[in-house]
């Protein structure tokens, strides 16, 4: 047993009276100690690292029967250690069983919450990512594809900026390179449609699917869907005929399927919901399963125009990005003052989303005019999301476009920002960079908007609740 | 086979955990409303429990156990009692701290030492019954104790928690729950292993309930309050018996339970003597016996082989006679393996599972056996079972059945026990380790500083057993105490004693017993305040109303809100008159109308004359005004 002098991590996050009562009684972090206090109860347990986010007046136990307390340091009379014991938290590692049968896909780790631990002095859940920790968290991958992963970098999604979207457009071309079957990003939902749009752009033409997947529930829960997305996105890159980017997350809420959705068509859309990720303005590509079918497949494709996998294809990896470019959601009195920052800063291009069709007020006008002559691009889309961006209908949007906005139709405002930062990272010129911005890659503009494209059903009604009850939430 | 033992000999101990639902409004992590449960729901929702590791790095045994039933877990929603959160797509709000005063409360009650800052933990729950798959709880005091039976029963800890689903259906791999119930605050408060007999046990259940009811901030009625109890004898285990709902049914449950594990020591050494002691020791071998089975008499099989599910006969080495070892009384070791197959091989159709011992009766029956003997090689000193159903289904119930075998080398499994009707328990679920304890993420500690405490000290109601010194003091029956206490009419009576002067006795006896004799009768009394309990006692301290009188105003208020107890009392025709204008009604009272028959009796004659007059004159004279002139007059004794 090691004397706790020569443990440097005895005080993590223990600061002011709480780390000096644990100098005082010479214990620390993972001692095993039997502390008395001054109402004579006594607590023997394992001293947890303390929230740096908490106070500096309690010391927090994990007793032997395994419920956490925090005790006061100043009713402590007595403390002294029995024991000592790190905690080693570890998914049980094994290796991952290569089957020559089966497809080869290549995991990219960028951070996120797919398969996790919990870190005491944050509270937060840190990634555990290796083959052998997937296979030992979810062994039923091995029945699907050979797995091999790569650690890009383990940042939360909303860290995550133009560096990482580089490096992982850079990654996916070499991995393409070497032959994968199939690609699958981990990655924190929080901005995984921004990352879905960014690498739809930087790259294009890829032989095969390229899948990004997360959990709404981390994987250090038992009701987590990590599993299940897990599954099903390896399934999706290994055997999937969509050579697309796509976002693989749960459809419904419960443990039934996962949605493929196109990079630059989805939108998280509810804040704790699993079912968050939905497809705008048009349908899902397709559900994954985890059995098959009558016909043998785990998928049901709902749109038959896509990109579909061959190998002998060659990506086409373009990862310019410029970073002066912001998105403003329009409110009333938006004050204009904001563009003349935004000019002055030297911004490059504002995505504006705006109400209805795709309106701002007048007073902003001369404040848009004078940006647009310093070589600013401006483009329009909706905060409604869904809808297009129609501007010559009322006289502001005309007056709009006369000023040089570019109406984006029915591209999202996420999708419209990465996709600015990515042709501006390639181009000043006005006119490419409008004609760049209004031709489609890959469905950020559509040109026609089905009838269930727009499905935000409303409970309450009737035939709602009657739909609800029927099927699985 | 034993049926009874000697609870001191056999080094019976056993402890409680009773879990009591609070009086809050909201539930414990969300703002949905507490204690609305229905019957329909709106929606549904489909899930599944995976193990995860705890902050300690190790997969809890039970986690993996409940992993290998793989249950579709169906949850019942309705938007009025439940939302996002219970469903586990929202996180938890803060936790309600009304929960958490009615806890402290509670161990502040028990004399316990408050914890200073509180932190939610998770417990997993793999069955389904929670479905983030853990329940949030955290421990508000420890180190307290009761008074009980001269000595001091000792509270070791008092936690809070979210109550679970109520289980609907549970039949092969799926489990349906409504989740109305989900949610509720409850606290749990754990005893020391101080009890000693079944006995001992039903009255610390008892004492519980009425610590808690008094705090007056508790929720009744059926469900309300639940316990499990933990039993063990000497060198047994702790065993848990979860869901008591009734303190009489602890006695004959924890009396079973020591009997139980009296066998199970037994069939132990039976194994040992056998040389059985360690798992490699206990071989089985499992053979799809599906063809011999083709074409037997039994419902059951050809079920299950037109459904295209198999029959698997698992040979146990060594194993024979076992199955029939007994352990509960009238039970053997088989129901111990059924118990197991059912829950964790999720094989339930009945009987569940067949031993070569006591295969049931059908056509040719010796043929089956000694075809499966042939079949799987069993000799004289092995055993062999029959398990149906889908093929790996049977194969996991063949390898549970080994494993109990192993268990039972080792004396008597750590296991939760679930209550039958009768006294009986079956298997639940392996007993859970604190290794499936993690602290929640989600919630941030809760600081319960010195003041908060003392403000709810200031304001805790007494404990039970200051009542009942109190009340026994003012010779009023424990019964009596206790029923008041239990019902919620202490504050009643307490306060009609100090308002209208009234002596306690007759006030506890009155609200008491004489209440539950109306309620019975469907009057609905807990419909009147205390103000109008004030008034009907200030019209008796008045003499305007006699004794009896009292349960007649009662009973007219209830049943008329709205009227005051004069009101009351003019409706129930009751208006007390002097003694010399009622006397001479009954100078000449006769014995006309009675039946002469074997049991005649002077005091019978006097009963029925004296019921004759107080019928007369009731609510003009006091009852025992009546009866004291016609012994006078009568020349009876009193
Ligand atoms: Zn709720």
């Amino acid at each position: 047993m090691t004397t706790p002098k020569d443990r440097s991590d005895m005080f993590q996050g223990y600061r002011g009276p709480a780390r000096a009562m644990l100098e005082k009684f010479t214990i620390g972090v993972w001692s095993e100690v039997e502390i008395k206090n001054d109402a004579g109860s006594v607590f023997t347990g394992v001293i947890l690292p303390r929230n740096e986010t908490c106070d500096d007046l309690h010391v927090v136990i994990k007793l032997f029967t395994g419920y956490n307390v925090g005790l006061a340091v100043d009713r402590i009379l007595d403390a002294r250690e029995v024991g000592y014991r790190k905690a080693v938290y570890k998914i049980p590692e094994k290796e991952f069983p290569y089957d020559p049968k089966k497809k080869n896909v290549t995991l990219l780790g960028t951070g996120g919450t797919i398969a996790s631990r919990l870190d005491y002095r944050t509270g937060a859940v840190i990634p555990a990512f290796t083959p052998g920790e997937l296979y030992g968290a979810v062994p039923e991958l091995a029945d699907i594809a050979n797995l091999t992963t790569r650690k890009l970098f383990g940042v939360f999604s909303e860290n995550l900026g133009p560096e990482n979207y580089k490096a992982l457009a850079a990654a996916i071309g070499e991995e393409v390179e070497k032959g994968t079957d199939g690609i699958v990003i981990g990655h924190g939902t929080d901005t995984m449609h921004h990352t879905g749009a960014i690498l739809s752009f930087m790259v294009q033409n890829s032989p095969v699917p390229i899948v990004l997947v997360g959990s709404q529930r981390s994987s250090d829960r038992p009701s987590s869907d990590a599993a299940l997305n897990l599954m099903n996105s390896v399934r999706s890159a290994a055997e999937c005929d969509i050579a697309e980017v796509m976002i693989c997350m749960f459809g419904p809420t419960s443990d039934k399927y996962d949605l493929l959705h196109r990079g630059t068509r989805c939108r998280k859309m509810h804040s704790s919901y699993r079912s968050t990720f939905r497809t705008i303005g048009d349908m899902p590509l397709a559900m994954v399963h985890t059995t098959v079918n009558e016909k043998g497949s785990h998928f049901e494709y709902i749109s038959h125009d896509y990109l579909p996998r061959d190998k002998t294809r060659k990506p086409v990896i373009n990862t310019a990005f410029e970073e002066k470019v912001t998105i403003q959601y329009y409110y009333p009195n938006f004050n204009s003052d904001i563009i003349d920052a935004l000019a002055d800063k030297g911004y490059k291009g504002i995505v504006i989303a705006g109400t209805g069709l795709g309106h701002v007020n007048r007073p902003i006008f001369p404040a848009l005019r004078k940006a647009i002559e310093n070589g600013m691009t401006i483009v329009m889309t909706v905060q409604t999301l869904w809808g297009f961006a129609q501007m010559y209908v009322y006289d502001t949007g005309r007056d709009l476009l006369e000023l040089g906005v570019v109406p984006l139709d029915n591209m999202l405002p996420e999708a419209a920002y990465m996709k600015l930062c990515w042709v501006l990272g390639q181009t000043s010129d006005r006119e490419t960079i409008r004609k760049m911005m209004l031709t489609p890659i890959n469905h950020e503009i559509t040109p026609r908007e089905p009838h269930m494209g727009y499905l935000i059903m409303q409970g309450g009604l009737p035939e709602v609740d009657e739909f609800i009850c029927k099927h699985w939430k | 086979m034993i049926q009874r033992i000697d609870y001191d000999a056999a080094g019976l101990i056993s402890g409680l955990e009773v879990h009591q639902q609070l009086l809050t409004k909201e539930k414990t992590f969300c703002r949905c409303p507490a204690g609305l449960y229905v019957d329909s729901h709106d929606g549904e929702v489909l899930r599944h429990m995976r193990p995860t590791l705890s902050e300690l790095g190790e997969y809890d045994g039970t986690a993996l156990m409940e992993f290998k039933t793989k249950k579709e877990i169906i949850y019942l929603l309705n938007k009025s009692n439940v939302c996002t959160y219970e469903m586990d797509d929202t996180p938890p709000f803060l936790v309600n701290q009304d929960a958490i005063d009615v806890a402290i409360e509670l161990c502040l009650m028990m004399n316990m030492d408050i914890i200073d800052e509180v932190q939610i933990a998770r417990k997993q729950y793999l069955d389904g019954s929670i479905p983030t798959g853990f329940q949030r709880t955290a421990i508000i005091g420890v180190n307290g104790c009761l008074p009980f039976k001269g000595r001091r029963l000792t509270v070791t800890h008092v936690s809070v928690e979210e109550d679970s689903c109520r289980e609907v259906m549970n039949k092969g791999h799926q489990i349906v729950f409504r989740t109305d119930r989900l949610g509720m605050p409850l606290t749990e408060t754990v005893t020391g292993a101080d009890l000693r007999t079944p006995e001992e046990v039903r009255d610390a259940i008892l004492l519980c309930g009425l610590v808690a009811r008094s705090t007056r901030h508790v929720r009744t009625g059926i469900g309300a309050a639940r316990q499990d109890v933990n039993v063990s004898v000497r060198g047994g285990s702790r065993v848990e018996i979860k869901g008591v709902a009734k303190a009489a049914y602890a006695v004959k449950l924890v009396h079973n339970e020591g009997i139980r594990q009296v066998n199970l020591l037994r069939l132990r050494d039976l194994m040992h003597e056998r040389g059985i002691t360690k798992s490699d020791d206990i071989r089985k071998t499992a053979v799809d016996v599906g063809d011999i089975f083709a074409d037997a008499d039994l419902g059951f099989l050809q079920k299950t082989l037109g459904a295209s599910g198999k029959v698997y006969a698992v040979k146990i080495e060594g194993a024979a006679g076992l199955a029939s070892h007994p352990t509960q009384p009238d039970t053997t070791f088989l129901d111990e393996l059924s118990g197991r197959v059912r829950v964790i091989a999720c094989l339930d159709e009945q009987p569940i599972l067949l031993s070569s011992e006591r295969l049931p009766d059908f056509a040719n029956v010796h043929r089956y056996r000694d075809r499966v003997r042939k079949r799987l090689k069993v000799a004289d000193r092995d055993d062999f079972f029959i398990v149906w159903g889908p093929e790996a289904d049977c194969l996991t119930a063949a390898e549970e059945i080994r494993l109990r075998f192993v268990d039972a080398a080792g004396g008597v499994p750590k296991e939760t026990r679930k209550s039958l009707p009768g006294g009986y328990t079956t298997f639940e679920r392996i007993l859970p380790g604190p290794d499936r304890m993690y602290p929640d993420t989600d919630s941030p500690p809760t600081r319960v500083v010195p003041e908060r405490v003392e403000r709810l000290r200031k304001q805790l109601a007494p404990p039970p057993w200051e009542r009942e010194k109190q009340y026994s003091e003012w010779g009023v029956p424990l019964e009596t105490v206790h029923y008041l206490i239990r019902r919620g009419g202490v504050e009643t009576v307490e306060e009609v004693v100090q308002k209208t002067g009234v002596d306690g006795r007759t006030a506890a006896v009155e609200i008491g017993q004489r209440l539950k004799a109306l309620k019975r009768a469907g009057i609905p009394v807990e419909r009147l305040r205390t103000e109008q309990w004030v008034q009907i006692f200030d019209l008796y301290t008045d003499g305007r109303i006699p004794r009896e009188g009292i349960r007649a105003v009662a009973s007219v208020m209830a049943r008329e809100p709205g009227l005051t107890a004069d009101a009351a009392r003019a409706a129930a025709g009751i208006e007390l008159k002097d003694a010399s204008e009622w006397r001479p009604e009954i100078e000449g009272i006769s014995f006309d109308g009675y039946v002469v028959h074997k049991g005649d009796s002077a005091a019978r004659r006097f009963r029925y004359i004296a019921g004759k007059a107080t019928r007369m004159l009731r609510g003009r004279a006091p009852a025992r005004d009546v009866v004291s002139f016609l012994q006078e007059k009568l020349g009876v004794r009193s």
